[in-house]
This record gives C-alpha cells, sequence and structure tokens, in this order.
C-alpha cells in the first residue's frame, strides 16, 4: 500500500509501540504472504488483526514469535523490532523470545498432563521455583485467567478433562504463567460457545494492564468490542490500522468500510 | 402421487428383504473371519500342551527352573533357553528403544525435507533382510568385531576384577547373549523406529506449537509433550519390536553359541535361546521325552509373548484409567 516516511499508524499511535514492524515480507515457499507491511503495536493495549481469510493476519502473528521457522520454506524478511530490537536478527535466541512473547491458539491445546503440569511446564523451562513457589506462581496464573475457582479442587486431573472453554483459558494461563510480555492470540474463540467466548474476551480487557495483547480474529463484532487499535489486512497487505472506534465509525479507506459494512466479497 | 407410489416399493424392494439378507449374509462371513482366528489360537494351544503332555508329566512346572539338558539321561529343564530368550530380548530392547526414539525425532522434527522419504525408506528397508542374512553377517563379520574392539579390550582391562571381570570372561570369539542380543536390536529397530515415527507424525501440530511457543526446545518438545501424548502408540510399536525380538529364530541361531550352560554370568558366553534350541534339536530329537520337553519349550514361549502382550495391554489399560480417574 502507498505510504509516507512514517508508517500509517504512526499517526494515531500515541503510546510507544511495543513491537514495530518495518518493511516486512513474508514468504511461504514462492507465496508472498505479506507484502511490506508497517505497523506500531502499541504497549499495553489490545489490537485486533482482522481480514477475510488468506490476508496474511495469522502469518504476520506467526512472525512475532518466529513459529514459522519450524517450518523449512516459510521465511521472513524485513525487521521486527521488539522494544527496538530486531527479534528476526539470527542472533536472538528463539526460546527466550517465545518466553517473552507467549501464544494461544486457535483450538485448545492442553499438554497430555495435569492441570498443574500444564502451567508448571513452560515456567519449569525458565526458572527453578521451590514447590511453594511453583504452587502460588499456577495459582496465580490460573486467578489471571479466571479459572482457579473452577479447577482448583481438581488440580491433579487431566487438562484434557475441562471443557473446551475451562482448556483454552488453560491454555491462556499457560501462557500467563511464564509472565510474557506479549500475548498473541491466534482467533481463540474460534472453537468456543458464546458464554466462553464472552470470558475470554473479558480477560483480555484485564490482561491488558499488564501485557500487550494482539488477537487474530474473524469476528468483527468481537475486535470491535475488546480491542483499542485494529488493523484491517487483505491479501498480505496492511489496508488500514488505527483506533479501534475511528476504524469501525471513520474507516478512511473504502476497503475497510466495505469489509466492516459486510459488502465485502 | 401414484408415481411416488410406484416408486416406493421398488426402492424398498432393492434395499428391503433381500438387502438384509445379504446384510446377515457378510456379517456372517466377518464373524466366520474373527471366529478362525480364535479358533486356530485355541487350536494351536491345545496342540501344543498335547504334544508337551509327557514332559509336563514328567517335569512339572520345575521344568522352567531346572537348568538340566540331558537328552542322554533323559533330564528336561528349560532355565538356559529361557534366559538366553529374556536376555537377548532385554538387550536388544534397552538398545533399540533410544535409538528408534532418536531415529523417529530426527526424522519428525529435525531431518530436512530432501532425507525423510530415502532415511525412511531404508530404516523400513532394514525389516526387509531375511533373519539368516542377519545371522550370516552377525557370525562371519560382526562377531569378530565385537571380539577384537571390544570384547577383548573389556577382558584386558577389567579381567581381573572380581565380578566384573565374570562378566566380561569368555572364549573371544565375540559370540553370546550379548552379540545376539545386538543383532536382535538391528532387527526390531525398523519396527519400533517406523511405528513412533508414524505416532509423532499424527502428533497435532498445534500441540507441538504451543509447546514451542512457550519456548521449550525440540527435545523438551518432544520429550515432555509428544511421548506423553504418543504413549500408547510407542508401547505398542515396543511391543511389536519385543514379540520379534522373542520369537526370532535364525540370526540368534548363529550368534548365541548354542550351549546349554547357565554357569557363566558372562555376556560374551556361548548360552542358548528358546527358539534355537527348538531349531537346532527338533529334528534329531527322539519321540518322546526328548521331543515333548521341546514341545514344552515351545509352550513357554508362547505364554512369555502372552504375558507380554497381556502386560502391555493392562499397562495401557492402567494409563488410560488413571487419565479416567482424574476425570
Amino acid at each position: 500500500m502507498p505510504h509516507s516516511s512514517a508508517p500509517p499508524s504512526a499517526i494515531e499511535v500515541r503510546s510507544t509501540p511495543k513491537i514495530s514492524v518495518r518493511q516486512l515480507n513474508f514468504h511461504y515457499g514462492k507465496f508472498h504472504a505479506l507484502k511490506n507491511i508497517d505497523l506500531d503495536i502499541p504497549t499495553h493495549q489490545v489490537t485486533a488483526f482482522i481480514g477475510p481469510s488468506g490476508c496474511g493476519k495469522s502469518t504476520l502473528l506467526r512472525v512475532f514469535n518466529r513459529m514459522f521457522e519450524l517450518y523449512p520454506d516459510q521465511r521472513a524478511q524485513g525487521q521486527v523490532l521488539l522494544d527496538g530490537e530486531d527479534l528476526l536478527a539470527r542472533t536472538h535466541d528463539v526460546a527466550l523470545l517465545r518466553a517473552k512473547i507467549g501464544m494461544v491458539f486457535q483450538k485448545p491445546t492442553p499438554f497430555p498432563m495435569s492441570i498443574y503440569d500444564n502451567i508448571a511446564f513452560g515456567v519449569r523451562l525458565f526458572e527453578r521455583l521451590s514447590l511453594a513457589d511453583m504452587d502460588e506462581r499456577v495459582e496465580w496464573a490460573l486467578r489471571k485467567a479466571a479459572l482457579w475457582d473452577e479447577v482448583k479442587d481438581k488440580l491433579e486431573q487431566s487438562g484434557a478433562s475441562l471443557s473446551g472453554g475451562q482448556q483454552q483459558r488453560l491454555c491462556i494461563a499457560r501462557g500467563i504463567a511464564v509472565q510474557p510480555e506479549v500475548l498473541l492470540l491466534d482467533e481463540p474463540c474460534s472453537a468456543l460457545d458464546p458464554i466462553s467466548t464472552a470470558r475470554i474476551e473479558e480477560l483480555m480487557a484485564e490482561l491488558k494492564s499488564e501485557y500487550t495483547v494482539v488477537i487474530v480474529t474473524h469476528n468483527m463484532q468481537q475486535a470491535a468490542r475488546c480491542s483499542d487499535y485494529t488493523a484491517y489486512m487483505y491479501l498480505g497487505e496492511l489496508i488500514e490500522f488505527g483506533a479501534t472506534e475511528r476504524m469501525f465509525f471513520k474507516p478512511r479507506r473504502k476497503e475497510t468500510e466495505d469489509y466492516i459494512t459486510g459488502r465485502f466479497g | 402421487m401414484p408415481s411416488v407410489e410406484r416408486h416406493q416399493p421398488a426402492r424398498s424392494a432393492n434395499t428391503g428383504a433381500a438387502g438384509a439378507v445379504a446384510d446377515r449374509i457378510f456379517a456372517g462371513i466377518t464373524c466366520a473371519a474373527a471366529l478362525l482366528a480364535l479358533g486356530l489360537l485355541g487350536a494351536i494351544m491345545l496342540t501344543l500342551v498335547a504334544g508337551a503332555w509327557p514332559a509336563i508329566r514328567a517335569f512339572g512346572l520345575g521344568f522352567v527352573a531346572s537348568a538340566v539338558w540331558d537328552p542322554a539321561q533323559q533330564q528336561f529343564g528349560g532355565l538356559v533357553m529361557i534366559y538366553g530368550t529374556l536376555a537377548t530380548s532385554l538387550i536388544a530392547l534397552l538398545i533399540a528403544v533410544p535409538v528408534s526414539f532418536g531415529i523417529a525425532l530426527f526424522l519428525t522434527e529435525l531431518s530436512p525435507t530432501w532425507l525423510k522419504r530415502p532415511l525412511g525408506t531404508a530404516i523400513e528397508l532394514l525389516a526387509a533382510i531375511p533373519s539368516i542374512v542377519y545371522g550370516m553377517w552377525g557370525l562371519l563379520v560382526f562377531a569378530p568385531i565385537l571380539s577384537s574392539y571390544v570384547q577383548q579390550p573389556l577382558q584386558r582391562s577389567l579381567g581381573d576384577v572380581p565380578l566384573l571381570g565374570a562378566l566380561v570372561s569368555g572364549p573371544p570369539v565375540g559370540i553370546g547373549i550379548l552379540s545376539a542380543g545386538i543383532i536382535l536390536s538391528i532387527m526390531v529397530i525398523p519396527f519400533i523406529a517406523s511405528v513412533m515415527r508414524d505416532v509423532f507424525e499424527l502428533t497435532p501440530k498445534l500441540l507441538k506449537e504451543s509447546a514451542y511457543g512457550l519456548g521449550a526446545t525440540t527435545w523438551e518438545v518432544m520429550s515432555q509433550v509428544v511421548l506423553p501424548y504418543t504413549r500408547s502408540g510407542v508401547i505398542g510399536g515396543i511391543m511389536l519390536g519385543l514379540g520379534r525380538a522373542l520369537g526370532e529364530t535364525m540370526a540368534v541361531t548363529f550368534v548365541i553359541g548354542n550351549m546349554n550352560q547357565l554357569k557363566s554370568p558372562s555376556m560374551f558366553e556361548a548360552a542358548n535361546s528358546i527358539t534355537s534350541t527348538l531349531a537346532n534339536e527338533f529334528a534329531e530329537a527322539s519321540p518322546g521325552l526328548h521331543q515333548a520337553s521341546l514341545i514344552y519349550l515351545g509352550l513357554v514361549l508362547f505364554f512369555i509373548t502372552f504375558v507380554v502382550l497381556a502386560g502391555s495391554r493392562l499397562m495401557l489399560a492402567r494409563l488410560a484409567r488413571s487419565e479416567g480417574a482424574r476425570t
């Protein structure tokens, strides 16, 4: 998309950016999935990526924690700055990066272990905690994810024994437990019922005071309800980015308006 | 309306009475196939017990605890062979399980794409090598190597140490329990490795990604998340390998030494296994107690594999139940 020297987001974002994307291009083999993305994701805010399927929003999310590197034919060029440091640089330790940038996926993915160990797993990777400290950390994370009251009496049970909505909150708790700085949510509610969805949306509002939250969603209402900033993407390009309220009420670009009002395609 | 009424009976005639009969016939055939397997199992069991009866009557259960095997005196006991079978299989699993895990881990997580297929196929082809070829290779190529590069250095350095020295004693020809176990491990690796690779590949991508997403290394993801997730498949693969190791005859016969002794605990001393005893002696065994004892050995092997299989089922059921109890 055409833009001047400053990225389009810089106009509206007043808080300091947590993640700055500069001239990012992404390829799946020969397919050009992200084209010259420039974007600033503000600290301690909820930023939503919206757009039709295949527009690259999940791809962009997966660049932030370098998840794409698991697959040999995927590659990213450009810069993604986390607090001013290029996280795509080879020298950046990818395990530490992923501890700093947590991720929750489309479907709940409890590990094949107890609820307690699901939370403790990530913590054990980076910290040596005493049993008491670990208990405290697990409770803290489960409370944050609004799951504690439902599972406190069955922490030894398998994570798979929970309902879908509880499993997803377990996954969020697992992500929070390692105390990341950024939380990436890739369509976290797509497999959930409306009540579970509402709980997770409430959760996002609470989490943003301590974390920078980025959510990919297909659900426009969800983006409108729970995000502070919204990015509209289409065919691998960032079409428009701005404060959510402004984006939904006064989109500057016709494409954004068409998509938001449902006149798209 | 009339046309609909004409149409309806025509359809029900097609799928109705005739269909129901065909369904019942088909169900009967499949049921017969399933029962045939059960019947054969029972028949084989019965034949074994009948054939072994003279030996069972003569030696009772003490057969499995006696190390005497003396056709001249008509005294028979199976302890030597049972020990040989169990020890070689145990050595085989001790080597094959970690190696197979490594192979499966490499093939699913680390290998570059262009190497995956040729390497995977090569490992599966190991299973296509006839066991007699393994036996000849073991006897002519592997045993001398084992003798000169492992056994003799060990004997030189540990020979005078009590206990340890006894473990490595024996004529320096590289034949015995250890070489049989190693050959067996090579033979069961393709089975265990390909089952492990398949179940690892069936692990949902998202599950692996969530573990990677927390900052776990490949090793942590595989050992702490993928392995528990796939454990029933992995145990199944190991049992498949163990079943093969317990029953393998030809390759073991070549390298185990075929000596009915249990005096030395050495891994390099010639020994014997159930299957190689059967292969070596059955043709010459005189009808009577000798032959019956050999069949008794076969029955014991049958029992061992049965216990192994039942044990693995029980283990899986207990794992599932402890999961269930948590539910």
